[in-house]
């Protein structure tokens, strides 16, 4: 067998490998191949193609060529009569450009602002240093702690001169960021517990994390945020009021807790029983073996599920318009209710959706990226 | 396998290899001599079995198990696959609980005390089958892991240590890498200087070379032959004979839960007494 290689080899000795046929490759063989291989392949590329071109140029027409993007104002009331004239041939941006401050930052006091503005801004700082590997250690928990507190003050106001904004007033995307960035921060650890719970050897801790994610996954979060805004302060000694904004908190990390702890469960299962039996028999302890061993492996894992996860209550945090909690969604919606605006949904759902699809689009992106870095050394 | 390279080599060749005359391994005792026996029969025994008894549900794995193992001695365990060989070490670290019986590891009994299963778990270094490195951390760091968090040993300290042992394995160069990085034979010699790390008085093998190619059983074999040189208390589950032959102190033949025989290399694979082992013998000379 060697012999035959070895002659092979002395008779070719500059064998050098051949390129493939030009004709199978390059981007002329791949429009061949993929577009237009056959009489069949060939009519749905073409009805394909002019329809995406279609609507293309439909939506550049709509949103950029036709709108309108401001209107005078007269007395405090907006003149939207050019907008309705278009009849919907064209986008009425002014929409937008004259309501924007209310969406953004809903009933919170006009000339205070830019606080809610920069608590966007040091929310989007926070996950971008949370979101890098150099400060995955004890640094995060300072930050994460003055972050918040600043947030807080700024918020909340009543100190360093800052005028005190009750939390009825917030609103916007501060209200959606607080409730996603609060929800997951908790959620996640919170389920990181019950899954361990649920593959405890202690039969009480078990069946209470069996029944907490039973009990919690059988609702709908919008039943539980109704729970949460009108049952929840039947049982509180009267007199005594947890705020509005905190019980939907609650609600929703209950709620992603419960379906973040299946999906680590399941990172936790697919880890080969070695693993833990390595673990076991250098010695280490149960909490040394979890976080040194098995969770790092099991949460790579299941990073594309977790993000999968986590990006769905991003958009569900929506839901706590059914109890009259501004969030970006709602205020949204509310700004469209003043006469002169009614009829420009579509303009404000597209603007509204564009922030979501921002911070979700991120964090696909980042997921992605984390993955592919973390798994850089295993074969799998 | 030493001796076992040719497709063409007939049982007859693979019957002296188990006789032990045309090995290189067993070439090695006669030459080197370098794997004198250590026991010390002074020294309480570091393991010692006394008719331990397990169930796997209604499955009765391990039937009144009386085992000793003096410190420094090497002992060989064989036997068809399911009859408990896996089982029995890994009650030794408690990775399996007995139901009766006791065990005693280096005069420490096991229990529920999880004080003693802690010390006995740093005095007992396992070697698997599958090699379970940790594949999320360099070799270098799933060597260390054990000694900073179990020994509390400074950081510097446990990479110094862990070289010193990857150096002893021969794969210094590699410390860098990840587990997912290297051949199974590498792998496996990582597990050793792994287990070794924690400095160890004993060390459990469970079939080490069971997973490897045939080109790599020899490296982990030398490694392990090394050791055994060193004075190592051991306990192996293996089916190579050669190796066998050249370290073990005394070959323990199990069957179906319980030890049929035990003796020097020489009474077992030569004179085997009872029929499961003659069986036994005769059947891993066919599957060779
Ligand atoms: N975790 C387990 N649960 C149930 N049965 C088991 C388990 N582990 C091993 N067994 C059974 O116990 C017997 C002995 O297994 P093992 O000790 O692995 O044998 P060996 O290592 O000699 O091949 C086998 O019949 C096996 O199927
Ligand atoms: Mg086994």
């Amino acid at each position: 067998m060697s012999d035959i290689t070895l002659n092979a080899a002395a008779a070719n000795p500059e064998a050098t490998p051949r390129n493939p046929p030009v004709a199978t490759t390059g981007p002329i063989a791949w429009v061949r191949e993929n577009l237009f291989s056959g009489w069949l392949s060939t009519a749905v590329t073409l009805l394909l193609g002019y329809l995406i071109i279609r609507s293309v140029v439909g939506f550049v027409d709509w949103a950029f060529i036709n709108a309108i993007w401001s209107v005078p104002v007269v007395n405090g009331v907006a003149q939207t009569q050019s907008c309705r004239e278009l009849h919907g041939a064209g986008a009425c941006w002014a929409v937008v450009t004259e309501k924007h401050r209310f969406m953004l930052f809903g009933t919170y006091p006009y000339d205070e602002h830019w606080r809610p503005a920069i608590v966007c801004v040091l929310f989007v700082a926070l996950y971008i240093v949370s979101a890098m590997r150099r400060f995955w250690n004890w640094t995060l928990i300072p930050i994460w702690a003055v972050m918040l507190t600043l947030i807080g003050i700024l918020m909340w106001g009543g100190v360093f001169g800052l005028s005190y904004v009750p939390q009825e007033r917030w609103g916007g995307l501060p209200i959606t960021l607080i409730l996603a960035t609060f929800g997951l921060a908790f959620a996640f650890p919170l389920s990181i517990l019950v899954a361990l719970g649920r593959r405890s050897n202690l039969p009480a801790i078990k069946v209470l994390c069996v029944l907490y994610v039973e009990l919690i996954r059988g609702v709908p979060l919008i039943s539980l945020l109704f729970m949460a805004s009108v049952m929840f302060p039947l049982f509180l000694p009267e007199g005594m009021n947890i705020d509005k904004l905190l019980r939907a908190q609650i609600a929703i990390i209950l709620f992603a807790g419960a379906y973040l702890a299946e999906v680590v469960r399941g990172g936790l299962q697919a880890l080969p029983k070695g693993q833990y039996e390595a673990a076991d028999a250098m010695g280490l302890t149960y909490w040394q073996k979890t976080g040194l061993i098995i969770l790092p492996q099991a949460l790579r894992l299941v990073i594309p599920p977790l993000v999968n996860t986590f990006i769905g209550f991003f958009k569900d945090t929506s839901l706590v318009l059914i109890i009259g909690i501004f969030d970006l969604l709602t205020a949204g919606k509310t700004a469209i209710v003043e006469p002169a605006w009614q009829g420009f949904g579509v303009e404000v759902y597209v603007f509204v959706g564009l922030i979501y699809l921002v911070f979700c689009f991120a964090m696909s992106k980042y997921s992605q990226a984390l993955e592919t870095d973390l798994n850089r050394h295993s074969r799998r | 396998m030493p001796g076992a390279p040719a497709a063409g080599a007939g049982p007859h060749v693979m019957h002296n290899n188990v006789l032990g005359h045309d090995n290189d391994m067993s070439a090695a005792i006669e030459t080197g001599g370098f794997v004198a026996s250590a026991v010390r029969t002074d020294a309480p025994p570091a393991i010692v079995m006394d008719k331990v008894n397990k169930w796997f549900g209604a499955l009765h794995v391990l039937r009144d198990v009386d085992l000793q193992v003096a410190a420094g001695e090497r002992v060989v365990v064989c036997g068809p696959s399911g009859s408990g060989k896996s089982t029995m070490i890994r009650c030794i670290n408690r990775l399996e609980t007995h139901q009766e019986g006791r065990i005693l590891v280096d005069g420490v009994e096991l229990s529920d005390d999880v004080r003693a299963l802690d010390a006995i778990r740093r005095e007992v270094g396992m070697v698997f089958q599958s090699f379970n490195l940790f594949p999320h951390l360099s070799i270098l760091e799933n060597c260390t892991l054990a000694p900073i968090w179990v020994r509390k040993m400074p950081k510097k300290q446990a990479e110094e240590l862990a070289m010193e042992y990857l150096t002893r394995v021969k794969i210094p160069e590699q410390a860098k890498k990840f587990p997912g990085q290297l051949s199974g034979g590498q792998q496996q010699r990582v597990a050793i200087a792994r287990a070794l790390c924690m400095k160890p008085k004993i060390m459990l093998f469970d079939e080490p070379t069971s997973a490897l190619d045939p080109e790599m059983i020899k490296e982990v074999l030398d490694t392990m032959v090394m050791l055994a040189a060193e004075g190592m208390t051991m306990i192996c589950v293996t089916h190579e004979m050669g190796f066998a032959r050249q370290v073990a102190d005394r070959v323990v033949f199990m069957d179906r839960g319980e030890v049929v025989e035990s003796g020097t290399p020489d009474q077992v694979f030569n004179d085997p007494k009872t029929e499961r082992l003659k069986l036994f013998l005769s059947q891993i000379l066919r599957g060779h």
